[in-house]
């Protein structure tokens, strides 16, 4: 059963209540940010929730995850607690990470996050290294492997998923197409003219879906997920969507145009996208979404007071701490 | 006439020299083009050469200096850009088991003059992917050679002798230098390079103690060499530049002259290049000469943490330096 089904009012209400908290939670970090109050840099998803909520809903608990740089949202919507997140990139001991990760490397192994990575495809082979254990250790947990259409030209995408289909291992490839791998352009960079077409070369499943579509995401992942808990082996999704934000917070956006971004944001949201359709078939009410959304606006708000509570960093037990 | 510029500026000076000067040099890496390179280090040279020489490329790091070792190999002068030096380990086949191997390997009828560029160093809230200083590694392996600029000149200067050098080079820059202002004359003449890649140089006489340090680890030795004139102690600073082929002669005379050694680097201690000054050093005659046991200053011995605190405590500091020469001249 997956966790949540956002094709049904519940499920959607759920979904909803996720996808809000992904986005105010890193509008929450980008203000931080801005405030001077957080170190080094970071990597929004803002604009791409619909392909975290959609996969994340379709999996069971105790299935794992891979993430990227880019992570924050599948790491919300894999059941992270937005306070443990905060206190992780504001530094503190209570951290995910005790403030030795930072926003590029919250993990949480145990809770079947494997971790998110600063390595562009650094994820890929360990998520099939992840499936193979379960395999042996003959479990039935599925890996789902989020990865950038950037990192689709790195030789570990090649690598992953030839290996995982040679031992029809249980991972779904994600592959969130977010139009740019830093400034370069998807389709200007990765020859063949989809990454999803890539799975024909290695006779797994690949397809292309609408990634600002909660709904047509979770239906595709929910099928891919099926046949890899089965033992079908893996396959590949190609979610399409879009990063409103720059690559990092260094970023001038000199490759694309303004109206690209303004089109993306106005026309396709996948947030408007979802309330509207919900609003439509009738299965939430406005008052319903008003709702969801002030109770997001205000846990966020409450994660971050209580992460600023949070007890610092310390220096005293570093030395030592590489080794286990 | 001598003006100042930053690190940054005075490497596109470097490039764009070249570029324009010599048409087997290109430039290729990822974000180079219209982003500017990560770290604004190609800023407006794709509008000045075009896209065929300011080569924006995949994320593919491995095909980076791999197609930079092929194109060396037949004939360019390929400046490849990897964004971090992080991820040059995604691409060490190239450089470990082809690009320093095969004018060895191939009896010397052939050469592979590639540059490969990448930031390296802490400092900047990166973590423990995006803050090595992973120069030791490369310096371990015949056939590469390994440039770290610490002054704006040196950025300039060596990059052009890097690039005209028949070898393999792995330049290494510092993210927290690219924005430092310093003294800066443009050569003109990119076919002869005015500095020497193997050349240590002294850059602050002193009489009581000697630093040896590269990167930004000189220019913390400077901060500390005035802190320590304060106290009364007369540092001299040695900036090595290189750190294979190691010029370890500069170091040997000073140690012969103030008796007393301390090496610095970013790095973590551990099997690094400290190691190598302080052998350099005893294995001389200079060993005769040393009044006190010498001190290497580094990184703790962990990987780059995020937390600034943390950060700042793993980063060797100007205030380490000042500790370790205090320590060496009281013992
Ligand atoms: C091996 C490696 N190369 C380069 C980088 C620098 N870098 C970080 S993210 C990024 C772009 C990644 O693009 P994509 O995979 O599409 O993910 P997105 O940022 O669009 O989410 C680059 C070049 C890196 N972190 N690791
Ligand atoms: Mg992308």
């Amino acid at each position: 059963m997956p966790r949540r089904d956002p094709s049904t009012p519940e499920g959607a209400v759920e979904s909803l209540r996720l996808m809000w908290t992904i986005r105010r939670f890193e509008e929450a970090v980008e203000e931080l940010f801005d405030r001077g109050q957080l170190h080094g840099t970071m990597h929004l998803s803002i604009g791409q929730e619909a392909v975290a909520e959609g996969v994340a809903a379709a999996l069971e608990t105790g299935d794992m995850i891979t993430s990227t740089h880019r992570g924050h949202g599948h790491t919300l919507a894999h059941g992270a607690d937005p306070a443990t997140m905060l206190a992780e990139l504001l530094a503190r001991e209570t951290g995910y990470c005790r403030g030795r990760g930072g926003s590029m490397h919250i993990a949480d192994v145990a809770g079947g996050n494997l971790g998110a990575n600063g390595i562009v495809a650094g994820s890929m082979t360990i998520a099939a290294g992840a499936a193979l254990a379960e395999r042996m250790k003959g479990g039935d947990r599925v890996t789902v492997c989020f990865f950038g259409d950037g990192a689709a030209n790195e030789g570990s995408f090649h690598e992953a998923i030839n290996l995982a289909a040679i031992w029809d291992l249980a991972v779904v490839f994600v592959c969130e197409n977010n139009q740019y791998g830093m400034s370069m352009a998807s389709d200007k960079g990765t020859a063949g003219g989809s990454v999803a077409k890539r799975a024909d070369a290695y006779g797994i499943p690949g397809s292309q879906v609408d990634g600002n579509d909660v709904v047509s995401v979770f239906e595709t992942t929910l099928e891919m997920v099926r046949r890899a808990r089965e033992g079908e082996g893996p396959s590949l999704i190609e979610a399409l969507t879009y990063r409103y934000r720059g690559h990092s917070k260094s970023d001038r956006n000199l490759y694309r145009t303004q109206t690209e971004i303004d089109d993306w944001r106005n026309l396709r949201d996948p947030l408007d996208r979802f309330e509207g359709s919900l609003l439509e078939s009738g299965g939430v009410e406005t008052g319903t979404i008003d709702k969801i959304r002030g109770e997001v606006r205000e846990s966020i708000r409450d994660a971050v007071t209580e992460a600023f509570a949070a007890p610092p960093t310390t220096v005293a037990d570093l030395e030592g701490a590489a080794y286990a | 006439m001598p003006e100042t510029t930053t690190y940054a500026k005075a490497l596109n000076t470097a490039l764009a020299g070249l570029l324009a000067g010599d048409e087997r040099v290109f430039l290729m890496g990822e974000d180079v083009g219209v982003y500017g390179g990560a770290f604004g280090v190609s800023d407006g040279l794709l509008d000045r050469f075009g896209e065929d020489r300011v080569r924006d490329t995949p994320i593919s790091e491995d095909a980076i200096v791999g197609a930079g070792v092929g194109a060396a190999l037949t004939g360019m002068l390929p400046i490849v850009e990897i964004q971090f030096s992080d991820f040059v380990v995604n691409a060490m086949d190239p450089l470990i088991n082809q690009a320093a191997k095969l004018h060895f390997m191939y009896g010397g009828r052939a050469n592979v003059p590639l540059v490969i560029r990448a930031p390296g160093g802490g400092g900047t809230g990166a973590a423990a992917q995006h803050s090595q200083s992973l120069e030791a590694w490369f310096a371990h392996i015949p056939g590469l050679k390994v440039v770290l600029p610490a002054t704006v000149q040196d950025a300039h200067d060596l990059l052009i002798a890097a690039v005209r050098d028949p070898n393999p080079v792995v330049f290494l820059e510092h993210k927290l230098l690219y924005k430092t202002e310093g003294h800066f004359e443009a050569t003109d003449d990119v076919e002869n390079p005015v500095a020497k890649i193997g050349e240590s140089r002294v850059i602050r006489h002193g009489s009581d103690l000697t630093i040896a340090a590269y990167s930004i680890m000189t220019i913390r030795a400077l901060q500390a060499a005035e802190q320590l004139a304060d106290d009364g102690i007369d540092v001299e600073v040695i900036d090595l530049r290189t750190v294979r082929p190691l010029d370890i002669g500069p170091v040997r005379e000073s140690v012969m002259k103030t008796g007393r050694l301390v090496v610095a680097h970013e790095a973590p201690i551990p099997v690094g290049v400290g190691a190598e000054v302080v052998a350099g050093v005893v294995e001389s005659n200079a060993l005769d000469y040393l009044l006190a046991p010498v001190r290497r200053v580094g990184a703790m011995d962990v990987p780059m943490p995020y937390a600034k605190d943390l950060e700042q405590a793993v980063i060797p500091q100007t205030g380490d330096i000042v500790d370790a020469v205090k320590e060496v001249i009281k013992s």
